[in-house]
Parts: C-alpha cells; structure tokens; sequence
C-alpha cells in the first residue's frame, strides 16, 4: 500500500476546507434547529397527555435505530442529491433524542415550585413559558449537546453517496490512498464538535442565570449528565 | 414504475437469493462483521466496566469517553485504517470495535456504580468478599443498563458496517454502492431496506434478551438511556 502526508496539501486548500466546513456547519445545524422546534410541542403535549408518551418514546427509539446510510438512499428518489437528503434524517434523529430530554426536563420541575408558581397567579402558558421551559432548559441543552455532536459526524456518511461536506475529504483521501485529507477531515469535524458543544455550554450558561448566583442552595435541576449517556450512530 | 414497485421487483428476482452477490450470503458477511466486532468490543469493554464501575477508578475517562465516539466521523476512521492497512478484515473492524466501546463501556460502568448502597451493605454484611459483592450483587442489579449498552453498540455496529463495503468489504453496503456506481437505484432500496431490517432486527433481539435474562425484581425500572 502507498500512502503519504503532504503539509503543503492543507494552505493548498484553504479555500475548499472553508467552503467544506460551511456546508458541514449547514447540514449539521439546520436538523438542530428543526428537531428542537417539533421536539418542543411534542414534549410538551406528552408532558400534559400521560398516555401519549409511552408510544411516542416506542416510535423515537425505533427511528434512532435506522441506518444513516439507508435512510439517505430511500429519500434520494425523493429529496435528489440536495442537502434535504441528509437534513431530513439527521432531523429524524435530533427529534428522537430531544422529546426524551424536553419530558425529562419539564417533569423535572420540583412540585413546590409549581405551587409557588401557580399560588403567585401564574396562569398554564405563562407558568410553562416562564417557569417550566426555563427550568427544563438545562436537560434539554443537555440533549441538544448529544444531537448536534452526533449531527456534526454523521454529515459525512452523506459524502459517500455525494452530498458535500467534510466527508468529501474522506472520499477524497480513500479513492487516491492519500492520508493528508483524512487526517485533516477528522481533526476538522473534531473540532467543529467541540466548538459546536462549546457554544451550547455557553448557552446554557446565558439562559439559566440562577444556577450561578450562589445563593440557591438547593438544586432546581435534574442532573443533565444523567439524561443521555449513550448514542447510536 | 414506481421505486417501490422496482424494489419489490428485485427482492422477488430470484437471482437475488443465490451466489456470492445473493441476499443470504451479504446478510451472512454483514452478521459476521457485526457479530464479530460486537464480540471483541464486549471482551475489552465490559471487563473494564465493571472494574471501573466496582472500583471507582477512571471513571471520568469512561464517562468521557461515550461524548468523544460520538465527535469522531466513522468515515473518516474507515478511511484512514483502510489506507494505512489497506482494504482486508482488520481496517474494517478496527473502527466499528472502537465506536462501539463507550457505549458498553459508560453503560456497564452506570450500572454497576448506580447500584444500592444499602444492598452493597447488606452484601457486605452478609460476609461477601469483594469479587463475590461484583458478580452476585452488583452484576444483576446492572444488568439491565449493561444489555443496554450492548444493544446501543450492537445497532451502532450494524448500522455502521454498512459503510464497510465503501472501501471494498462485503456485507449489505455492497448493493448500496454498487447500485450507485452502477445507477441501478433498486439495487441501493434493496440494500437500504435490509439493513434497515438487519438493524430493527439486532433492536428487537436484544429487547427480547433483557426481558429473559433480566431478574424480575428489577423489571420495575426504567431503562436510562
């Protein structure tokens, strides 16, 4: 086998790993966003009707389970080879992880906040816009973490049946046996999910400033680290 | 016609059920890959599961260790071990055994530390050395998350192995990318559907799994995911 490391193959190519990496940011970030805003009303409404749930969570772990790779084939008849191709899967996905997460966080309001909320005059939309949804928020970030970490890898599996990202680098480097855009396409993907996981850390932090004042001294929130431990790709 | 109809088509071809190219035979290297890689995976992770889990020692870097899988791009690592050992069984398990790890290994290592105080008490008290405490406590108690684990890693590994054939191995991602290469679209439905199949299949089994082997005691809990 005959494989090399150039350097001069990285300034070379500044320009398609910029346009790479925004195509990847794209395809990962878009399921994100659309898996949050469905996820939102559909954990709420679980959260209000019990008996909805138990076969809500059935259908969201038998989507995870389904191959990236086959559900990127099906839809290609459908979606062609755009970006919808890879968003709707990874869309797919991003739902199944949050609706646990956005029901783990709203149940995870403690019963005397609800009281107090409810004894101050807080009406339902009111008590869920400015006292569940904010409380939940630590979980569901936690969620949110999970997906668009998980999001960001995936992408590239779409580069094998042409749809453009990071992944083109793995392609690239396996057709010619050249290691450089390998390398480089795995240290850049690694890096886009810190960076991306960064952001929701810091997130999380602007949206719950209680959590930081220092005086609580009881918990109010569900232990996030416990809420998602294990992810299939 | 219609995409269905040509994939319903294939699947009754009966050509598509004989000969190194037949369903029987991809389905057969697909499970062979999986079973394999699942295999070594639960013979490095599970031992180590329990021992951080029972001992407490490295448990920060098993934790971790499920949030850095999730960050490296299995193309990306097929990629590289397919170039730097070239196309053979060894590239090809090497990054399924590694993606598959954490999630045995967190899995079995919650279980075991999520276990009772007072029930690691009481086996204490009823005169159980440390080995005894693991295999006959806290092993049972953990066994519903540890099956967890290795179902996660299990429809992780299926799922992945499809990408295999991308650098030339057999099993189901060979009508994929040969029906790509070849603009035959039924051909890549055909193999889709499978795995999907293969990977609800590997879900469904391993369900059935903890339901058996699972003590009733413990059948009250919720799995944590």
């Amino acid at each position: 086998m005959t494989w090399d490391w150039r350097w001069s193959w990285i300034p070379d190519h500044y320009d398609l790993l910029g346009e790479l990496l925004l195509q990847h940011l794209y395809l990962a970030v878009v399921p994100v966003v659309l898996g949050l805003l469905i996820a939102l009303p559909l954990g709420i409404v679980c959260v209000r009707v019990r008996r909805l749930y138990a076969p809500v969570l059935a259908l969201t772990s038998v989507f995870y389970a389904l191959p990236s790779l086959a559900l990127f084939v099906v839809l290609i008849d459908y979606t062609g080879f755009t970006g919808w191709t890879v968003i709707i899967p990874l869309t797919i996905y991003t739902l199944s992880v949050l609706v646990r997460n956005v029901v783990d966080g709203l149940r995870s309001v403690p019963e005397h906040v609800s009281q107090a909320a409810t004894a101050m005059g807080f009406g339902g939309v009111r008590r869920l816009l400015q006292v569940d949804l904010p409380i939940a928020v630590p979980v569901v970030i936690a969620g949110l973490r999970v997906a668009t970490v998980s999001n960001i890898s995936l992408v590239s599996v779409g580069s094998l049946i042409g749809i453009s990202g990071l992944g083109q680098l793995f392609v690239d480097g396996i057709q010619r046996s050249f290691i450089t855009p390998i390398i480089v396409g795995i240290v850049l993907t690694v890096a886009l999910a810190v960076l991306a996981d960064a952001v929701l850390v810091g997130l999380q932090w602007l949206l719950t400033p209680w959590t930081r004042a220092g005086r609580s001294t009881e918990p109010v929130t569900a232990d996030p680290a416990g809420a998602a431990t294990a992810g299939v790709a | 016609m219609d995409i269905v109809t040509r994939a319903i088509n294939w699947f009754g071809d009966p050509a598509q059920w004989s000969g190194v190219d037949g369903i029987p035979n991809r389905v057969q290297e697909h499970l062979f890959y999986s079973g394999l890689s699942l295999l070594i995976a639960a013979l490095i992770a599970l031992p180590l599961g329990l021992f951080v889990g029972h001992t407490g020692r490295g448990a920060f870097l098993a934790v971790n260790s499920a949030g850095a899988a999730r960050a490296l791009p299995t193309v990306g690592l097929v990629g590289l071990t397919v170039v730097v050992f070239g196309i053979g069984l060894t590239p090809t398990l090497l990054p399924l055994v590694a993606l598959a790890i954490p999630a045995i290994l967190v899995n079995t290592y919650a279980g075991v530390q999520q276990v009772d105080k007072q029930l690691r008490d009481a086996a204490h008290g009823m005169g159980m050395k440390g080995r005894q405490v693991l295999f006959q406590v806290e092993l049972p108690v953990a066994l519903p998350l540890i099956i967890l684990g290795l179902r996660t890693a299990a429809v992780q590994i299926v799922s992945t192995a499809t990408i295999a054939a991308y650098v030339g191995l057999g099993g189901l991602g060979r009508y994929i990318f040969d029906g790509l290469a070849r603009r035959e679209y039924e051909v890549m439905v055909g193999g889709a559907v499978l795995s999907v199949l293969l990977a609800l299949g590997t879900e469904a089994l391993f369900v059935g799994v903890q339901r058996l082997i699972v003590s009733p005691g413990l059948r009250q809990r919720a799995p944590v995911r």
